[in-house]
Order: C-alpha cells, then sequence, then structure tokens
C-alpha cells in the first residue's frame, strides 16, 4: 500500500469504488461540512473535498478534509495549481498528510475569470501533471521538488482529473498516459453523459493497457432540471450532454423531473459497472448530496465493502 | 514588437490637469509600428488636448516631438533644451521609454498616455495579438514553435486543460486553445509523439519571478 486511504484499499481489493464530493461553504461555518459528510458516511468510500470550485472563494478544502477526517470519513484533497506556487503547495501538502489526510487529487483549476475575483492574478507556477509529479516525488523519493530530503514524507493516493470529452479528442489517451507516466494512481473523470463517446475513450485506454495501471473511476453527475441540463451542455467548457439526454428530461413532468435525473445517473452507473477498465464511480451531486445515498442504494452498491 | 493601447482621454487629461505647458512625446520604435504612440498619434492626442482645454477656457501649450526611440540615451538627449521651457512630459512610448525618459530628466513630471499590453504580433491590419511573456527560458523547441506560456490563459507546460472546447479556451471562445494550436502544429510535423513528452515543473527564476533582470554583454561595454 503507498497509503493509508480507504479508497486505495478498496480498489486494491478489486471492489468497485465509490466516492462523493462535497463543496466547501462561502463560511467559516464548520457545521455545513460537518452536515454533508454526515450524509455520505458509510455510503462511499472517499469524498473529494473541492478547492475554490469555479474560482469562487470558499472555506479551504485542507481546513475541510481535516473537519471530515474528524468524522471518521476519508476525504481526497482536491488541489488546483492556480491559486498557489510550489512553495504553498508542497505546505498544505505536508500539512494534509499531518492531519491524516490519505488522498489528493491533482488539478489545474478552473480560470479565475469564472469566479467571484475575476480581477485575482493566477499563479500556475505548475500544472496538475507537474503536481502529480511533484507528489509522487515527496511520497515515494522522500524529497522536495528542489530535492531536499523531507523529514516524514506525505504519503498519499495520488488522483487526477481526466476529461474524455474535451478536444481535440486524439489527445485524450495519450494525455491520460501522460499522468500514469508522472505517477498517478487514480483518475476521476468528467460527468458522463455521452456514454458512446466514453466507451470509445475507453477502447484507446485499453488498447495500450492503461487501465491496468491506474484505477478509472467514471465521473456521474445527476441532473435535477432540464435547465441545468442545458447549462451544462451549453456554458461548461469541456462538458458533453448528448440531446437525448435533455429531450428526455423534457419528456417527463416537471415535478418528476428531478427523479427522472436521479434515474438517469443510476442508469449511467450501472452501465459503467459493465465497461471493463472502470473500477468504480465517482458521484458529483452538486448541491444534492442528500441523494447520494439513494443513488448508491439503486446502483447496487451498498452496503460499502469492509477493508 | 511591443504592443500598447491608448489611454481613455479622461484619465490623461486628469494627469495634465496641473499643468499648461507639456510637451508629448512620441516615439518611432514599436508603438509607431501599432499606431498608438508614433509620430501621427502624437499629432491626433494634442489636437484632442488642445481643444479640450479651449472647451473648458483653459490654455495650454504642448509641443510636439517623436524620438527614435525612448529606450536609448543619446535620442532621449534630443529634448534637453527644450524641457526646460514645459511643466510635464506625457510620453506616447511604451512603460520602458516612459521611465527611461523619466530617468533623464529626474526633476520633469513624465506621464504615460499609452498601456503596455504586450510583445506580439500584426496578425492582421488592426489586429495586434500576443505571442511572447519574456519568461527568459525559450521552449519553443519543444511545442512544436508555439509558445504555451503566451498562448495557455494558464501558461500550462503539459496542456490542454479540460476545458479546451472546439479549439477554443475556456476562458472565451474568442481565445484559441494554445495546446490546440501546439497539438496541430506537431501533428503538421509528424512530431505528435512529441505531445507525451513530459515537460518538467518550469524555471520561472528567469521570469519576472526572479526580480528586476538585465542583460550584459561583456564583449560590447567600453
Amino acid at each position: 500500500m503507498k497509503s493509508a486511504s480507504r479508497l486505495e484499499k478498496v480498489l486494491e481489493k478489486g471492489e468497485f469504488a465509490v466516492t462523493s464530493e462535497c463543496g466547501p461553504p462561502r463560511g467559516a461555518d464548520a457545521e455545513v461540512i460537518q452536515k454533508k459528510g454526515a450524509l455520505l458516511k458509510g455510503v462511499v468510500d472517499a469524498i473529494n473535498v473541492t478547492d475554490n470550485q469555479t474560482s469562487v472563494v470558499r472555506m479551504s478544502s485542507a481546513a475541510s478534509c481535516f473537519i471530515l477526517k474528524g468524522m471518521g470519513l476519508d476525504p481526497v484533497l482536491q488541489m488546483v495549481t492556480r491559486d498557489r506556487n510550489r512553495i504553498a503547495i508542497q505546505s498544505d501538502i505536508l500539512g494534509a498528510a499531518a492531519v491524516g489526510v490519505n488522498n489528493i487529487l491533482c488539478l489545474s483549476g478552473d480560470h479565475q475569470v469564472f469566479g467571484d475575483h475575476p480581477k485575482a492574478k493566477n499563479v500556475y507556477d505548475m500544472d496538475s501533471i507537474q503536481l502529480i509529479h511533484s507528489v509522487r516525488k515527496m511520497r515515494d523519493e522522500g524529497t522536495f521538488i528542489e530535492g531536499d530530503e523531507i523529514k516524514g514524507a506525505p504519503k498519499l493516493f495520488i488522483g487526477a482529473a481526466c476529461n474524455p470529452f474535451a478536444d481535440p479528442f486524439e489527445i485524450r489517451v495519450p494525455r491520460l498516459a501522460k499522468k500514469v507516466a508522472a505517477g498517478v494512481d487514480f483518475v476521476q473523470t468528467q460527468c458522463i453523459y455521452n456514454i458512446d463517446k466514453f466507451e470509445e475513450w475507453m477502447k484507446g485506454v485499453r488498447d495500450r493497457g492503461l487501465h491496468e495501471k491506474v484505477h478509472i473511476l467514471a465521473g456521474v453527475t445527476p441532473m435535477k432540471s432540464v435547465g441545468m441540463a442545458k447549462y451544462m451542455k451549453n456554458m461548461v467548457p469541456g462538458m458533453d450532454v448528448p440531446d437525448e439526454v435533455i429531450e428526455r428530461m423534457k419528456g417527463v413532468p416537471k415535478e418528476k423531473r428531478a427523479d427522472e435525473g436521479i434515474t438517469i445517473c443510476v442508469e449511467t452507473i450501472q452501465k459503467m459497472k459493465e465497461i471493463e477498465g472502470v473500477r468504480g464511480v465517482h458521484i458529483m451531486a452538486i448541491e444534492w448530496e442528500d441523494r447520494v445515498p439513494e443513488i448508491v442504494e439503486r446502483a447496487g452498491l451498498s452496503p460499502r465493502p469492509d477493508v | 514588437m511591443i504592443v500598447g493601447s491608448r489611454k481613455p482621454m479622461e484619465e490623461i487629461e486628469a494627469m495634465i490637469d496641473p499643468f499648461e505647458r507639456i510637451i508629448v512625446l512620441g516615439c518611432r520604435e514599436c508603438v509607431t509600428v501599432c499606431s498608438v504612440g508614433g509620430e501621427k498619434e502624437v499629432g491626433i492626442l494634442a489636437a484632442e488636448l488642445r481643444l479640450s482645454r479651449k472647451q473648458k477656457g483653459r490654455a495650454i501649450d504642448i509641443l510636439e516631438f517623436s524620438l527614435e526611440r525612448q529606450c536609448d540615451h543619446e535620442y532621449i538627449e534630443q529634448i534637453r533644451t527644450q524641457v526646460a521651457n514645459y511643466d510635464a512630459i506625457l510620453s506616447m512610448a511604451c512603460g520602458a521609454g516612459v521611465q527611461f525618459v523619466a530617468e533623464s530628466y529626474p526633476e520633469m513630471p513624465v506621464f504615460p498616455a499609452v498601456n503596455t499590453t504586450f510583445i506580439g504580433v500584426t496578425e492582421e491590419q488592426g489586429l495586434w495579438t500576443e505571442r511572447c511573456q519574456a519568461c527568459g527560458n525559450c521552449i519553443l523547441h519543444l511545442t512544436g514553435g508555439i509558445c504555451p506560456v503566451s498562448r495557455c490563459s494558464k501558461s500550462l507546460m503539459n496542456g490542454p486543460c479540460g476545458g479546451s472546447s472546439d479549439g477554443k479556451c475556456e476562458v472565451n471562445k474568442e481565445i484559441v486553445c494554445g495546446w490546440q494550436l501546439i497539438i496541430e502544429r506537431l501533428k503538421q510535423l509528424g512530431q505528435l509523439d512529441k505531445y507525451e513528452e513530459y515537460i518538467p515543473i518550469k524555471d520561472w527564476s528567469s521570469s519576472r519571478a526572479g526580480g528586476p533582470r538585465k542583460v550584459v554583454r561583456e564583449d560590447l561595454r567600453i
């Protein structure tokens, strides 16, 4: 084992893993995180904690992870390279590991223009692949980026995001290969609505044997409404929502559309379980954490295994 | 070249408001090529300032003058005799020119009439676009001749990010994804295999991160 991560244990045991996420609040109220954590406790194997997602200022991911850790959960520290240079990043990694965080997700992060502080200066001292490389070096070689020895290396299970739907499509498999070569242990994909395209990408992944080298967790997000589906399709860069999905949502009465969104999500998970090389699912129920237990249950993924 | 854009009239007027005798100082280098601070633009700005002052019933005496360059001592010296007759200099050069003029005439208020925007090219008539951020450590040989530092909105060394869509950047659809361009060029060159080469974390000490920079050529020093 590379870490004390529950997620790593589940995956190494060959179980189909389930992760979810929780977004920290826009304030200093720890109770918000505790409530979200309580909803997901025992339901999923690990919980991603987003890092100022969409560049909107929120409670720090590391502090939120610490709160969840205290509740006996296995948080995944999401870390973007947008806001911190290599000094701050390595420092935060040491701090997170010291308080018992076992997982990290290495991201470049949304551009600050999307957020509440569009006049901010970004950092991008490194990119997501360089972050993977750096965390792996810290863990396995026990050294900082510049080579100095770390006294007490951070034992983190290293994750990354992966978008099979972004352009150009032809480099989407090579890009995963690049992350694997940098030392990633698991990836969570962008929300999957276009299953045909995802299967095409997975075939490319299998052709290169990458599914044997990295744990691939398929990303899903339940739609709450037709408006949300349209927003995801048209406004979120790198998101692929086929018209059939929107039509299906439209085809049910308005008051039943949220339930239909959950059903689509459950069906997608069931399809993911059948795809060779998919090792788990990552459920991103945006401000809808209370429906995650139902999704996991209906997808036949509960109870979670003892590891 | 260094590309600039002229500051709004209100901002310029506010800067020179206390003064009645000013030199509007153009530069015949980059800012002439990008039509923002050459002899022609000096004439236009001076005319606008005179008209505005006239409408306000206030006097202004403007000397219109353009130097070969504002980034070389020998040219800046050409205005030394006139400077004593004026209260302020409004420079239409890039930020380097404005500062060098100010260094030469430390008693004289020197103001910028131009925002220096980037190092770029004339892509089309009337369209200038950025190509270089002067990071001091060129990697164009690794990236198909297209710079990820200046062309990718996040300066990713191993892009593209997940926000690349239809060849456009997530920041807005007007921006071409720099990594899409790199990949297309590598393909044209038959070097797409290079895409999978990991570009290590960059040494930014040669960029602005290392503080103000200088180049010393001992072979040229007197």
